[in-house]
């Protein structure tokens, strides 16, 4: 469903990405490991174009995505993406979060926003803060909301972006029990993150990365299994130890 | 002194007061809207892409935060009625100039409170699938206006006592209603302590407004 061919990426004279490939396939959950800095994340947002990259191809359900033409907004309503920092809009309330893209994207009407919304809410626990605006709200559950509103565009397949580094502990569990709970009903997933309990329990490959390339590419129980490379080795036996 | 201290002037010319502050008003809220509409504009051509609108933009905004108001008032005075080709009155010509300089203001007001909003938040609309329009329209600005209400505020200050130099032109507005009726009744010291008292009042209202405001926003 996601093919990522040879991407190359550069700020300035400083090169993020080198040549990376890589390929999610429909129903696949994929987590994207490395150190900070190593390119994980700009990777991620090149997947909607929210960043550009100057070499290489990236395709979506067979749509190119750095590509003259390429209906970007369409594009990116049907990938779901889940930030670091939430993103939630703070002047909005938790409900108009939910509806805004749907009813300016999707053209539903704002009684089937609405409704989907609230549908999206209890599935994360949360339909009793639709009310509420987002600073009323703890980080653990401004994600949930978050990943609500990401899925309300009926999205085929969801991008997350290091979704509980900024989560204080007691709160980054239940997080990852809805991204688990997604993962088992065969949402296509893409997540950057370090949280290795996750990846064991529901990727079907984790990528590693560092300086910019793609180091490793295995199953997940290969991965975390038998032969790897050395920098991968150091890398988990740096963040397993805790 | 005091005893031919006659504050009655005040009282008995009222209704000619009342309509020079009605100018004022006027000239402040006409603007404050137009300015802050047009300075939207400017800040949005500041902000783009193209080369071209952000350079117009940016020489605009130089070129009035660079000129007295007072010459501005002058120009328009002047300069409009022969543009136009005839007289468009003094308070039209006033309302142009002031919007127009108001704009460069405000301008420069907005696209700071544009730049405020982090990155992050314009990545989360467009990766919604919200075109770069709406993203500006539904999550920047609104943020951004947000930001802005106490410097927004603090500039319409600053405005409304600057309106006082149409007294250059002769428009009828709070001051020069006063000073009319102070030249006509040979009351200088009353009316003019009168003015005072009133742009005093008017404005320390407001940046008591302000301050309000500027607890209540803060994040």
């Amino acid at each position: 469903m996601i093919t990522v061919d040879k991407v190359s990426k550069w700020f300035g004279d400083f090169q993020v990405l080198d040549k990376c490939s890589t390929r999610v396939a429909k129903g696949e959950v994929v987590v994207i490991c490395g150190p900070s800095g190593s390119g994980k994340s700009t990777l991620i947002k090149c997947i909607n174009g929210l960043e550009p990259f100057q070499q290489g191809a990236i395709t979506v359900n067979g749509i190119s995505v750095g590509a003259e033409g390429t209906n970007l907004p369409k594009l990116r309503a049907s990938i779901g993406m889940v930030f670091q920092n939430f993103e939630l809009f703070p002047h909005m309330t938790v409900l108009d979060n939910i509806c805004l893209a749907q009813t300016k994207v999707l053209n539903r009407n704002r009684a089937e926003a609405g409704e989907r919304a609230m549908q999206l809410l209890n599935r994360v626990g949360l339909a009793d803060q639709a009310p509420k605006h987002p600073a009323q709200l703890s980080g653990g559950q401004q994600q949930r909301v978050a990943i609500a509103r990401a899925l309300a565009m009926d999205p085929i397949a969801m991008l997350f972006d290091e979704p509980t580094s900024a989560l204080d502990p007691e709160m980054i569990n239940e997080v990852l029990d809805v991204m688990v709970k997604l993962a088992l009903e065969g949402m296509t997933m893409m997540v950057v993150t370090h949280e290795m309990g996750f990846a064991r329990k529901v990727a079907d490959r984790v990528v590693f990365m560092d300086g910019g390339r793609i180091e490793e590419d295995a199953k997940t129980d290969e991965f975390f299994g038998a032969p790897r490379g050395e920098r991968a080795q150091m890398f988990l036996s740096k963040i397993l130890t805790h | 002194m005091f005893g031919a201290f006659d504050y009655q002037v005040v009282i008995r010319n009222l209704h000619i007061l009342w309509d020079g502050m009605q100018i004022t008003f006027l000239l402040t809220g006409v603007a404050i809207v137009g300015g802050i509409l047009f300075g939207t504009v400017l800040a949005l051509m500041r902000l783009s892409r193209f080369m071209v609108l952000s350079f117009v933009a940016g020489r605009y905004v130089d070129a009035f935060r660079s000129t007295p108001l007072i010459l501005v008032i002058f120009w328009f005075y002047f300069a409009v009625p022969i543009v136009v080709g005839q007289p468009i009155g003094d308070l039209y010509s006033v309302l142009i100039a002031f919007t127009l300089f108001e704009a460069a203001y405000y301008c420069e007001i907005i696209r700071a409170g544009i730049q405020s909003i982090r990155m992050p938040q314009i990545h989360a609309g467009l990766a919604l699938g919200l075109t770069r329009w709406q993203t500006t329209k539904n999550i920047v600005l609104p943020q951004a206006f947000r930001n802005m209400v106490p410097v927004l505020l603090t500039q319409a200050i600053v405005l409304f006592q600057d309106t006082s130099l149409v007294y250059v032109v002769g428009l009828k507005d709070f001051l020069t209603a006063a000073d009319l009726v102070a030249a006509r009744d040979n009351r200088v010291v009353e009316l003019y302590l009168f003015t005072a008292i009133v742009y005093f009042l008017l404005c320390w209202l407001g940046s008591l407004l302000v301050k309000r405001l500027q607890r209540q926003y803060a994040i």
